[in-house]
């Protein structure tokens, strides 16, 4: 199984791509003149602000003389880490998210993988449908889904508020237990169906020749998927849990619609809402910092997670 | 297409997963019908009556309130999403592909690093990116206006490791050396030759940049304060918090939702052959 797998890596690893026989290549000129186009705006917009943030956080602004006395900016090495992490308003929020991406990033992937398992049995009519309908919400702007779902957990608006009451359920979307589940869903419905395409779209690259063998000895459709399947696509499925983190970490958007119409919504119910919290009340050496710790977890989770895995999968 | 196996699958199992599949349809569907529905009501319907079920149809009037409401700024919003994601989208297509095309083509020292210094931008959250960015704007005069948004949306690491694996797929080398023998330059090759092959993937490209800016929501909410630039989203969301103090204004946020996502569900349902080679190739990394 692993065989097949580092194989499919393999072959993609032989396609980035190097000329032989082009007699020296192209001028030095030439290749910049292709690639400063990109480069220019990436180092720009990119990395000029990376820097930047990282540069800001390591200042911070004092006072000469007491309240009144004029303020400055002066490096204060890691005093802003340390306000950080000293910050409860910090860990409330990360926990939030941590809490958040336990159960929504699995969940959210299992729904997927499970969907895109059955779009490739031959038990399953109607296909074209059932993909399209879980894609479609890939084309909703995530603040325009949150702000349709605001409407479907709405006590005086829902639909489904009514049903659910109707069969004698008392369901509050936006209190303080449930409003954080309600963002999740927010998230969940979507997002899986871009996940479940990029599963389907590695199994749909699967021959189907490897198959034939484990039908001839016999070997349920069940099995197939657990056993030879969902390993083939192990990379997939890596690629979108890290996705999935990244987008996690990020959230913003969708929790302040939910905070338009939910006062169990803080506006630090987030890392990002935190950050962009802090910089609004002037303070951009702070929210750099919170920027910076956000993005070195996201790259730590991410990184993390493709070394773990991919180690125990044999990649 | 796929295996006419002679296992014989039970019914029982075949409507169990026939059941399932619908069941989750519904999901993905029902907020989408909710607001189709409640577009066509007039505001005091959308309590009284129940939720996904039609009543007054008066979507045509919602549509005339909501496209004149402040002097038609949603028209205006409109607009600007338009303009922010149709060209942000083609130039950064462009550019994606002039690197990625140069990465996968040509031998020169640092290659490999410049592409790895790449793929590590795909992996950097662009929301930390907005609040430095918004600094660096502001001193540079740059913050609330069109460009704020627009200079950082024609960046995406992601087209150009598309275009890198695309190019090595699609474009034979041989036809490359030909041209080169015809005497064509470097970039005469590329816009005659190769971006002919390409065209597909750069479709692909283009469509994932092109929804990512249409649905971006936290740059322009960090550059822009002026109403008249904002994208949909921003709009929306702005009028969204409002919906308490000014009367019938829930009725144009639904129908404005409803608006501003038709175009894209067309262009997805049309264009659904670019996503699943965009997709393929994404997983293979």
């Amino acid at each position: 199984m692993t065989d097949i797998a580092t194989r499919g890596t393999r072959v993609v690893a032989t396609t980035g791509g190097r000329s032989r026989h082009n007699g020296g290549g192209p001028r030095a000129g030439t290749i910049i003149a292709f690639l400063i186009p990109f480069f220019l705006p990436f180092v720009l917009f990119y990395l000029v602000p990376i820097a930047y943030a990282i540069g800001q956080s390591f200042l911070v602004v004092r006072r000469t003389g007491g309240q009144y006395g004029t303020s400055y900016t002066t490096f204060g090495g890691f005093d802003q880490y340390v306000q950080v992490f000293q910050n409860t308003e910090f860990w409330n929020s990360i926990g939030r998210i941590g809490l958040f991406g336990i159960v929504q990033v699995p969940v959210m992937l299992f729904v997927a993988l499970i969907m895109a398992l059955l779009l490739d049995t031959p038990l399953l009519k109607l296909k074209a449908f059932f993909r399209i309908a879980a894609f479609m919400p890939y084309a909703v702007p995530g603040v325009i889904a949150a702000i349709m779902w605001s409407f479907l957990y709405s006590p005086q608006l829902s639909p489904v508020v009514d049903v659910l009451k109707a069969i004698g359920l008392q369901p509050d979307f936006l209190g303080p237990g449930a409003v954080l589940w309600s963002a999740a869903n927010v998230s969940t419905w979507l997002w899986t169906g871009y996940n479940m395409l990029i599963m389907f779209s590695a199994l749909q690259a699967i021959p189907q020749e490897l198959y034939e063998a484990a039908k001839l000895d016999g070997a349920s459709n069940w099995a197939i998927a657990w056993k030879i399947k969902v390993p083939i696509i192990a990379p997939s499925i890596i690629l979108t849990t890290v996705f999935s983190i990244i987008g996690t970490l990020q959230l913003y958007g969708e929790p302040a619609v939910l905070r338009q119409i939910s006062s169990n919504i803080s506006s630090t119910f987030t890392p990002n809402m935190l950050a962009y919290a802090v910089a609004s009340g002037n303070n951009y050496q702070q929210a750099a910092a919170i920027s910076v710790v956000i993005a070195v977890v996201t790259f730590v989770l991410s990184f993390g997670f493709m070394r773990l895995t991919s180690k125990r999968a044999g990649l | 297409m796929s295996n006419q196996t002679p296992i014989r699958e039970s019914r029982v199992s075949r409507t169990a997963v026939m059941a399932l599949m619908f069941l989750l349809a519904i999901y993905f569907l029902l907020p989408i019908y909710f607001l189709i529905v409640a577009a066509t009501k007039p505001q005091g319907d959308l309590a009284s009556t129940f939720g996904l079920a039609f009543s007054h149809f008066d979507l045509f009037k919602n549509l005339g309130t909501l496209f004149s409401r402040s002097d038609g700024i949603f028209g205006r919003w409109a607009l600007n999403s338009v303009i922010y994601a149709v060209l942000g989208a083609a130039v950064g297509t462009l550019i994606s592909a002039l690197c990625g095309y140069a990465l996968a083509k040509f031998k020169f020292r640092g290659r490999e690093f410049l592409f790895s210094v790449i793929l590590g931008g795909v992996l950097v959250p662009t929301t930390a990116l907005a609040l430095p960015l918004f600094l660096l704007f502001s001193a540079t005069g740059i913050v609330n206006t069109y460009l704020a948004v627009f200079l950082p949306s024609i960046v995406s690491p992601f087209g150009v490791y598309l275009a890198r694996i695309f190019t090595a797929a699609a474009v034979p080398e041989e036809i490359l050396e030909s041209a080169r023998l015809d005497g064509a330059g470097e970039f005469r090759t590329f816009f005659s030759v190769a971006l002919k092959l390409l065209t597909p993937s750069l479709v692909t490209i283009f469509l994932f940049q092109f929804v990512g800016i249409w649905n971006n929501f936290f740059l322009p909410m960090v550059m822009l304060q002026k109403e008249s630039l904002f994208p949909i989203t921003l709009g929306l969301y702005e009028w969204n918090g409002q919906t308490a103090r000014v009367s019938l204004l829930q009725e144009s946020v639904i129908t404005g939702a409803l608006i501003s996502i038709v175009p894209v569900i067309i262009v997805f349902i049309l264009l659904q052959r670019f996503w699943r080679t965009g997709l393929a190739s994404g997983s293979i990394k």
